[in-house]
């Protein structure tokens, strides 16, 4: 593979922080699914944003305020198009995939009656799974769970199983976290349907790696975070269809959020208001939709080729290791490799290799279900994005083969 | 020797490495000969936490002496907390209580340790002290 096939040079030039140096080394960033870095061009929205525009937003008469509330519009715009949903007021800003889906599975409270069930996947990040074991506890719901099978993927038919006229919400990953597994999560809505319940996708892991219309997913609820889509942390993206954001309740009070207060009553803002209470990130919102344009400029049909070149180089590179064991082998995932060298523990390695510059991850990826499956403490898992080179997974092995051959 | 005798010991040796990577060798080594706990006292109750891989640390009283084991899935956990039962292993519950403990800093430890793992050092050592106070007031 050479890298001209992509302008990889003059892309890495628009992220600064790919030149720096750690421990004297030349930073090689492989923790893509945790945070993507950050583009020149969102960076300078931050500063302009400070420099000339900050302001309240939605109540101010003035100038900036009304400069600041349009930009801010206009970022639930382009998130309103590049998600294909029908309507702005579908799209709400929180703070993040976990602010997102804490917010839907409060509103499900008073939704939910004793005995009804809701189905979670084995493939989940722990922020998809706490705050619905929170709903069961307050509700009496019981939590079904889709099981995995060795190559990382989910077993439909036993999801097909598990549906019945008392499963209520369906909350599963478009793309997990730990493993890289893509989910078929369009059959996964559809089968939902048929029985009447809602499904909630968490897209943090899927949002950086290809297109999602929420309309032809016919997704109730897709949530996902501005910082794994090159733009600032702290913003996330929460898409609702209409008639589910009506149906569910605030999830905070406070300003913004209000059409009357008096002391004895509040009626609600209308959407998409009625979920921002408070100040929201403006610079953040506003710095999201930079990022978006940023990817939506280079193409997600390009990334989506060039991250798939890296993941088979890397793979194949890192199966010429001597007792590698990489987990999660489906032949439908995103640019993610989690793996383990015999009985090396996956900190040790990491610990290693942070002293050559490599930046991955270590550990249970807030993923422990996963790691039960495989009986394993943790993995050391690599994810790549665009911006990543043939000659860094090359630094990488290097990096493996030296801290390996310090630990055996 | 008293702890301070040890600790300057151990700093003295750290001096000698000229890079992260001969410090790194030396602490796995120290990993692999590390005092095992004895399988009965590695359980949940004697688990540290705060630490990212897990940690047995185990103390006993023999003549007025705390005798301290341990065991990591990870060596260089193995490795750190060696160097730390060094120091405070066989000494009196008394001389561990007023141990200074900067020694970690001196010999450049936790600039190589991510914080999760320089975290799991400063519970290491505050497990050491607590079962010092612990003994100390049985």
């Amino acid at each position: 593979m050479k890298n001209t096939a992509f302008n990889i040079t003059s892309i890495r030039n628009d992220f600064p922080i790919l030149n720096l140096k750690v421990n004297g080394k030349q930073l090689v960033y492989l923790d893509n699914a945790a945070t993507t870095q950050t583009p020149k061009v969102v960076i300078d929205s931050i500063v302009s944003y400070y420099s000339k525009l900050n302001a309240n937003i939605h109540r101010g008469a003035h100038y900036l305020s009304q400069k600041a509330t349009e930009a801010y519009e206009d970022a639930r715009k382009k998130f309103q198009k590049h998600l294909n949903a029908q309507s702005s007021n579908e799209i709400i800003f929180t703070s993040g995939t976990t602010h997102s889906i804490n917010l839907v599975a409060n509103g499900f409270i008073n939704l939910l009656n004793s005995g009804d069930e809701i189905i979670v996947s084995h493939l989940e990040h722990h922020s998809n799974i706490v705050p619905w074991q929170m709903l069961c506890k307050k509700t009496g719901a019981i939590m079904r769970v889709i099981p995995m099978n060795e190559k990382g993927e989910l077993i439909f038919s036993e999801y097909e199983k598990l549906l019945s006229n008392k499963t209520k919400v369906v909350f599963v990953n478009h793309v997990s976290n730990a493993l890289g597994t893509i989910n078929p999560i369009k059959e996964i809505i559809s089968k939902a349907h048929e029985f009447g319940a809602a499904v909630l996708i968490d897209g943090a892991q899927a949002l950086p790696h290809f297109k999602i219309d929420v309309i032809d997913l016919d997704v109730d609820f897709y949530v996902g975070s501005a910082h794994k889509i090159y733009g600032p942390t702290g913003v996330g993206i929460l898409y609702g269809k209409e008639k589910w954001l009506n149906k569910i309740p605030p999830y905070q009070g406070g300003g913004e959020m209000i059409d009357e207060v008096t002391f004895e009553k509040t009626t609600y803002a209308k959407l998409p208001n009625k979920f921002e209470a408070g100040t929201p990130n403006i610079a953040g919102v506003i710095a999201s939709a930079v990022a978006l344009d940023y990817i939506n400029k280079i193409g997600l049909e390009k990334i989506e080729k060039r991250e798939a070149e890296l993941l088979d180089y890397a793979t194949k590179k890192l199966l010429e290791i001597d007792e590698i064991k990489i987990y999660g082998d489906s032949s439908n995932k995103t640019s993610v490799i989690s793996f383990n060298i015999g009985s090396i523990h996956p900190y040790d390695i990491g610990s290693i290799i942070d002293n050559e510059g490599i930046a991955v991850r270590t550990g249970h990826h807030c993923a422990q279900p996963i790691m039960d499956y495989f009986n394993i403490s943790g993995t050391i898992r690599i994810s790549m994005s665009f911006y990543n080179t043939i000659e860094e997974i090359d630094s990488l092995i290097n990096s493996i083969m030296v801290a390996k051959k310090m630990l055996s | 020797m008293t702890i301070e005798q040890i600790q300057n010991e151990i700093i003295s040796e750290f001096d000698m490495f000229n890079d992260w990577t001969e410090k790194y060798e030396y602490i796995i080594d120290l990993g692999k000969s590390l005092p095992v706990i004895k399988t009965q006292y590695k359980t949940q109750e004697n688990i540290i936490r705060g630490c990212q891989s897990k940690v047995w640390l185990y103390a006993e009283n023999i003549d007025n002496k705390l005798i301290f084991t341990a065991d990591s899935d990870a060596i260089i956990t193995k490795g750190i907390i060696a160097i730390l039962i060094r120091a405070f292993s066989n000494q009196s519950a008394e001389e561990i209580i007023n141990a200074k403990t900067d020694f970690v800093e001196k010999i450049g430890l936790k600039e190589h340790l991510s914080q999760t793992r320089a975290n799991g050092l400063s519970s290491m050592i505050k497990q050491i002290k607590l079962y010092a106070v612990a003994y100390s007031t049985k």
